[in-house]
């Protein structure tokens, strides 16, 4: 084996090959690695936050639901006193209509009864003349024994 | 012998098996030939006697060719490169080019901008070259000589069995490694490092009869490491292929025992070489 100019040849073609690798294929993969290396990093930050933010709202959905539930049960019982409220309010309105109701029912009843027994009288007092003209055969002067009449009617 | 005339190719014919391997062992060389005229030689001493000033097309054509198909494609794919989604091709460009870069961020610990390029190109280039390990031995010097139509043309297809190769590679290291050490730590450091270390001045002989040939021994160690083993393993492959069919299931088990040599020689390589220019930047320390 002996040595000859093909080691001048390769070592210009080795020093050619660094140049241009140096000049134009490394710098180019490294950067884009690089790149994609800090985007992978970001992401995966940005997933840990999301991560977090999740949690935290889930949290404060579920504070907030259980918060709900209580105002809820709350205005129920609330809504349930004040329905039991105006039941009994309205009952109370009811009965004390009622009562004025009855109660008008017997004034009137009453005034129709007095009124009733003022026409009875007043036909009864006709009746008693008639009949005493019948008996006596004769007009009775009606104003003359207008006090006997009354005096009568009001005895029926 | 040469069969020139483009009027038909003939298939190679090897009388015995020592002329099949010295054949495949043959290098393309251009050079000077005995009687001063400048070609390409015929024949194996031919070949030797050219002397220095000789080039070995054959390795010299396939390393170019390899440099630029790996470079290319690199090239192609940092033009589009994405930070976004990447294309498979993309992927798997960037998986190299990160595992280089762990390499180097993890090895190397000084700041220089080369030293990534440097292991990437190192590395690509010099599996691209051992990869045409695994071509069937016979394929690309059977192309070589149908396209010359010359059935007795010598054609190497792995460049780093090649000796200059691999020393092409060890040696623009060394010069670097040489070449930093100097910026970094002055003439002075870098001479230092030869003659205070590692017992200190009052041993100055001894330590440069230590340092002196440990520090030649980087690059000689570091070409011959990686022709050894891409040599020895062609050579299997040549052996193999002599041995008729059987030859079939055997060339197969050493492929697949030789992709972790060819991958591994060619990490090793990328590997010393970010090692020995670390050591470079470093100031000396003990060791």
């Amino acid at each position: 084996m002996n040595l000859n100019a093909t080691i001048l040849g390769q070592s210009i073609a080795f020093v050619f090959f660094v140049w241009f690798c140096l000049k134009y294929v490394w710098p180019p993969i490294i950067t884009a690695l690089a790149e994609r290396q800090k985007k992978i990093a970001d992401g995966l930050e940005a997933a840990d936050r999301a991560q977090r933010d999740l949690s935290l709202a889930q949290n404060r959905a579920s504070d907030e639901l259980r918060e709900a539930k209580v105002k809820s049960a709350e205005i129920i019982d609330m809504a349930n006193k004040r329905a039991s409220q105006i039941v009994d309010e309205a009952k109370d309105k009811a009965r004390d209509e009622g009562h004025r109701l009855i109660a008008g029912a017997r004034a009137e009843i009453e005034m129709e009864i007095q009124r009733a027994r003022e026409v009875l009288r007043g036909q009864v007092a006709a009746i008693v003349i008639a009949g005493a003209e019948k008996i006596l055969e004769t007009s009775v002067d009606q104003a003359a024994n207008e006090e006997l009449v009354k005096k009568l009617a009001s005895e029926l | 012998m040469a069969d020139a005339n483009s009027t038909g190719f003939t298939k190679p014919e090897y009388e015995s098996g020592t002329e099949y391997i010295a054949h495949h062992l043959g290098f393309l060389r251009f050079g000077q030939k005995a009687d001063g005229s400048w070609g390409i030689a015929h024949s194996v001493e031919e070949a030797d006697a050219m002397g220095f000033w000789a080039i070995n097309v054959d390795s010299m054509l396939m390393s170019l060719l390899l440099g630029v198909i790996f470079m290319g494609l690199f090239y192609f794919v940092s033009r589009r490169a994405t930070s976004g989604i990447p294309s498979q091709l993309q992927n798997a460009v960037e998986s190299i080019v990160e595992m280089v870069q762990t390499t180097v961020k993890s090895t190397f610990f000084a700041r220089n901008e080369l030293i990534g390029p440097l292991a990437l190109t190192i590395f690509c280039w010099i599996f691209m070259m051992n990869l045409m390990d695994l071509v069937p031995v016979d394929w690309i010097p059977l192309l070589a000589q149908v396209v010359a139509q010359d059935s007795h043309l010598y054609f190497k297809a792995v460049p780093t069995t090649d000796l200059n190769i691999t020393a092409g590679f060890s040696i623009s290291v060394f010069i670097l490694v040489i070449y930093y050490s100097i910026k970094i730590k002055g003439m002075g450091g870098f001479l230092g490092e030869f003659a205070f270390h590692p017992f200190g001045k009052w041993a100055l002989p001894l330590n440069l009869i230590m340092e002196i040939p440990s520090f030649l021994a980087k690059p000689v160690s570091l070409a011959l490491r990686l022709y050894g083993n891409m040599f020895a393993g062609e050579m299997i492959f040549m052996v193999i292929a002599l041995v008729g069919w059987v030859q079939l299931p055997l060339h197969f088990a050493w492929a697949v025992f030789h992709i972790l040599i060819i991958t591994l020689q060619a990490y090793l390589f990328m590997m010393l070489t970010i090692v020995y220019l670390n050591q470079a930047h470093t100031k000396s320390e003990a060791h």
